[in-house]
């Protein structure tokens, strides 16, 4: 018993991770319908760039945070203006290929760089006991700090002028371009932010477990399951599907080795999508 | 009434393929790939043409779900690898015959694509698309971690495999007239489709499937019809190509590298036409080939089929025959 | 004259709210009906009642007897009853020709390919489309959209028409030579359900109408009897433009 409770508070502690990354993508989704498949790389640009600040350039690692997020949603908008911009209005399979190439291009370079090599970052950092259990403090921190990252998002899409062009633009293009709001803009914009949400979301993870140039597919892989159960477009389901898809993760490591995990997260996947369309923990959306 | 036909939909009378241009020039394809090897025992060049069997199948089948029914199969190399672990499974542990084994993992991964199909096609566009990355991702596990079939080890088929076929040299041979005449029922099979009301009913899906549905298109059976369909060839292709290596393993026979060089192709040639995936496979074949004799260019291989599919996707999206229908719109007539 | 059909106490709410209730009317054999209302009276969403886009949260629908309710749209296109969109939906890279033959080869006869590209070259020609048979339909104008909606319904050989909005978005001339189309439909003694802003119109082409108003009948009659009845004045006053051209004004 002491085991599954430890893993299943471990299991939320990293699901909020989880939570943040697909916060990107279903962000994307919610302003534009569109689905990044430069996600996974965004996710391993996150991990990479944890990396090479804190062992190249010798930055603490959680410093690094803000100049990823910086980076992310700088790159992200080169991205929507690359592979996006251009095929808005053209049937989806088209940005799905294009984003889908570009993903191809960034895991080719960084396959080129380093090869498919284990990562490993070492964040040196007191874990936490309370009672008999044991927590390790790289998870608690990744859980307050995408707490944090997640309560700034609400802010600014609550309680700021932006903020609300981006829900008016996600809510009725048509109608918030009549109202004169920047449409183009905010959805490059909104694609920036979601990129600088997928690597804040790596650099988290990079700080817990090692990693690899291809460890995107699988944490994207996470990030739709994530937004399947959360519904697709809906940033609170995010987080929350994010907690219960590390809960499941947590609960089924009691009972099956790990290298099962891509298989139940898999059919986890397709069995939420067809049997509840919307998500399991479909909200209205905002 | 001028306007003759075009694309789709053929001549007035209910023509048989056969008395079609088009039908002859796949024939003259196929005799190609079978003759110019075996004149002069040519072995290098039979290895060269054979991985062009392989990359026409896997296009020509893939075009099927990406071209005419506009839905993004990214796990399209599953097909080709469970046809793969399926036809040297039988084989190594219960001694099959190849054409058995062959026929076995056709019919066995098209009857699963169908279920898969049955399932994951209730979702639409890019929901379809997510699902078959998943379906990629959670096949490979699955195999790496099922012991039958060797988990991540995989399994070897022993050398006195191929005495049935007359000994090592004679069977090698072998299997590349067969994978030939795997990739001329890829064409064939995409010109069929193409040419049929099953296949105009796929295409009308993949231009608008509201429209097509209230129309009255099946569309639910036809998308997983048309994804188990899709399924059969590419599995045999699959089986004969892991018999000829006599080894299969989960990071070979589901290689994402291999889903993403078809759709590349698909796309290079132009989606929907059965010659573009042909000539698509050829072109990039060639390419790969420079690529991967070139020093600079071997470790970017990746790199350099993500950067073509983005250009093509942004500035060609009809590919090399819509750009050819464009310049030359009798064309559709000839090359389908 | 027999009901074609029947729509019965049909509901349906998004979200909780409603958009169409108890409504209840019929359509008989080569009858036009026409179907009128504010803008978001639910006319719309009584057509995607009829041919299965949406699944009614109550009542029947009933095509020939038969009960049609909640079956998918491409059953109901096999049934008989075709329908044109509002917005129009081309099969944009598909010619003309090719768009027709997807509705003849999957309409209510289920015809054979090479047998279904001759009834919609007939039904591309009846709307006047027959010089541009071998043109991708995204290349058309929205006139020739519109038709090109009606053409592939009626290549589908169907008992009855569900047409929304057909004179939406046509100039004078347009409007003319569309209206001369759907009398000639109805001279085949195909049955038509329509949805019209064109008060003028629509007063002239149908044989009865049914009024809507936020999603449930207000009235039901002859058009004479509906340009004078007091509920139907009443329920347009907030829209004066309408109201006038109920009594015979210009069209809106």
């Amino acid at each position: 018993m002491l085991g599954i409770i430890a893993a299943i508070i471990d299991g939320v502690l990293i699901g909020s991770v989880y939570g943040l990354a697909a916060l990107g993508l279903t962000l994307i989704w919610g302003v534009m319908e569109v689905i990044n498949l430069t996600h996974g790389a965004a996710i391993v640009a996150g991990m990479f760039g944890l990396y090479l600040l804190a062992n190249a350039v010798h930055i603490p690692p959680y410093a690094t945070l803000p100049l990823i997020l910086i980076g992310g949603f700088l790159v992200g908008i080169v991205l929507y203006w690359i592979s996006v911009h251009r095929l808005m209005g053209r049937p989806p399979l088209m940005i799905l290929l294009s984003t889908f190439a570009v993903n191809l291009v960034v895991i080719g370079l960084g396959t080129a760089a380093w090869g498919t090599d284990l990562f490993n970052v070492p964040v040196s950092l007191p874990s936490v006991t309370w009672g008999r259990y044991t927590f390790s403090g790289t998870h608690i921190l990744a859980a307050a700090l995408t707490t944090a990252i997640a309560g700034a998002l609400y802010l600014f899409l609550y309680h700021t002028k932006l903020g609300k062009a981006v829900r008016a633009v996600a809510n009725n293009r048509e109608a918030a371009e009549l109202a004169g709001i920047p449409t183009t803009r905010v959805l490059s914009l909104s694609f920036g932010l979601g990129v600088a949400l997928a690597g804040a979301a790596g650099m988290l993870i990079a700080t817990m477990f090692p990693f690899t140039v291809l460890s995107g597919d699988a944490y994207q892989l996470k990030s739709f399951v994530v937004t399947a159960l959360g519904g697709l477009g809906n940033p609170a389901g995010a987080l929350v599907g994010g907690i219960a898809l590390g809960l499941i993760e947590g609960f089924a490591g009691q009972f099956m080795p790990v290298s099962w995990t891509l298989v139940i997260e898999f059919v986890l996947f397709v069995a939420v999508l067809i049997i509840f369309p919307r998500g399991i923990f479909a909200f209205r959306r905002a | 009434m001028s306007g003759k036909t075009t694309g789709t939909v053929a001549g007035e009378q209910r023509a048989s393929l056969r008395r079609r241009p088009f039908f002859w020039i796949i024939a003259a394809v196929i005799a190609a790939f079978a003759l110019a090897p075996a004149i002069g025992n040519n072995v290098e060049l039979r290895e060269s043409l054979l991985l062009a069997t392989v990359y026409i199948t896997l296009a020509s089948n893939l075009n099927i779900m990406l071209g005419y029914a506009g839905y993004i199969n990214f796990g399209s190399i599953v097909f080709f690898g469970l046809g793969g672990y399926t036809c040297v499974y039988l084989i190594s542990a219960h001694g099959w015959p190849l054409a058995a084994a062959e026929l076995a993992a056709g019919v066995a991964v098209s009857f699963l694509a169908l279920v898969f199909g049955l399932g994951i096609l209730r979702l639409r566009g890019a929901f379809f698309a997510l699902a078959t990355i998943g379906i990629n991702e959670a096949v490979q596990a699955f195999v790496s971690n099922f012991e039958p079939w060797g988990g991540a080890a995989g399994l070897y088929l022993p050398t006195t495999i191929f005495k049935p076929l007359g000994g090592p040299m004679r069977a090698l041979w072998v299997v590349y007239f067969l994978l030939v005449a795997v990739m001329g029922a890829s064409l064939y099979l995409s010109y069929a489709v193409k040419s049929s009301k099953f296949g105009l009913g796929l295409i009308a899906i993949g231009q608008n499937e509201d429209a097509a549905v209230v129309l009255g298109v099946p569309a639910p059976l036809y998308k997983a019809l048309a994804y188990s369909l899709s399924a059969f060839l590419p599995a045999l292709a699959g089986g004969l190509y892991f018999f000829k290596s006599a080894f299969i393993q989960p990071s070979d026979a589901f290689d994402l590298n291999l889903s993403t060089e078809a759709m590349v192709i698909v796309m290079l040639g132009g989606r929907s036409t059965v010659t573009g995936a042909a000539i698509g496979a050829y072109l990039y074949e060639e390419l790969r080939g420079y690529l991967l004799t070139s020093q600079t260019f071997s470790s970017f291989q990746l790199v350099i089929s993500g950067a073509l599919l983005l250009l093509i996707v942004l500035f060609v999206p009809g590919g090399l025959m819509g750009w050819i229908y464009g310049r030359w719109p009798r064309g559709k007539e000839v090359l389908e | 004259m027999s009901a074609l059909l029947a729509v019965e106490d049909l509901g349906k709410s998004f979200g909780g709210l409603r958009a169409v209730s108890g409504l209840s009317f019929t359509v008989n054999e080569g009858e036009i009906v026409g179907l009128i209302g504010p803008n978001g009276a639910g006319k719309s969403t009584v057509f995607n009642l009829i041919n299965g886009v949406f699944v009614p949260d109550a009542g029947r629908v009933q095509f020939r007897g038969g009960n049609i309710t909640g079956e998918t749209p491409y059953r109901v296109a096999r049934h008989g009853i075709a329908r044109t969109h509002q917005v129009v939906q081309p099969l944009a890279e598909l010619t003309v020709l090719e768009n027709c033959t997807v509705g003849a080869c999957f309409g209510r006869e289920n015809l054979p390919l090479y047998r279904a590209r001759a009834v919609a070259r007939e039904a591309a020609a009846f709307v006047g489309l027959e010089d541009r048979l071998a043109m991708p339909a995204a290349q058309l104008t929205i006139a020739g959209k519109k038709r090109l909606e009606l053409a592939r319904a009626l290549s589908a050989q169907p008992l009855m028409l569900l047409l929304d909005e057909e004179l939406a978005g046509l100039n004078a001339t347009e409007i003319e030579r569309m209206l001369e189309v759907i009398r000639s439909i109805r001279a085949r003694g195909i049955a038509i359900l329509i949805i019209e802003h064109l008060m003028q119109a629509i007063m002239g082409l149908s044989d009865r109408i049914v009024v809507l108003n936020s999603g449930q009948k207000l009235a039901e009659g002859a058009p004479a009897e509906i340009a004078n009845n007091p509920a139907v004045i009443e329920a347009y006053l907030g829209d004066p433009a309408l109201a006038a051209s109920l009594h015979g004004g210009a069209p809106a």
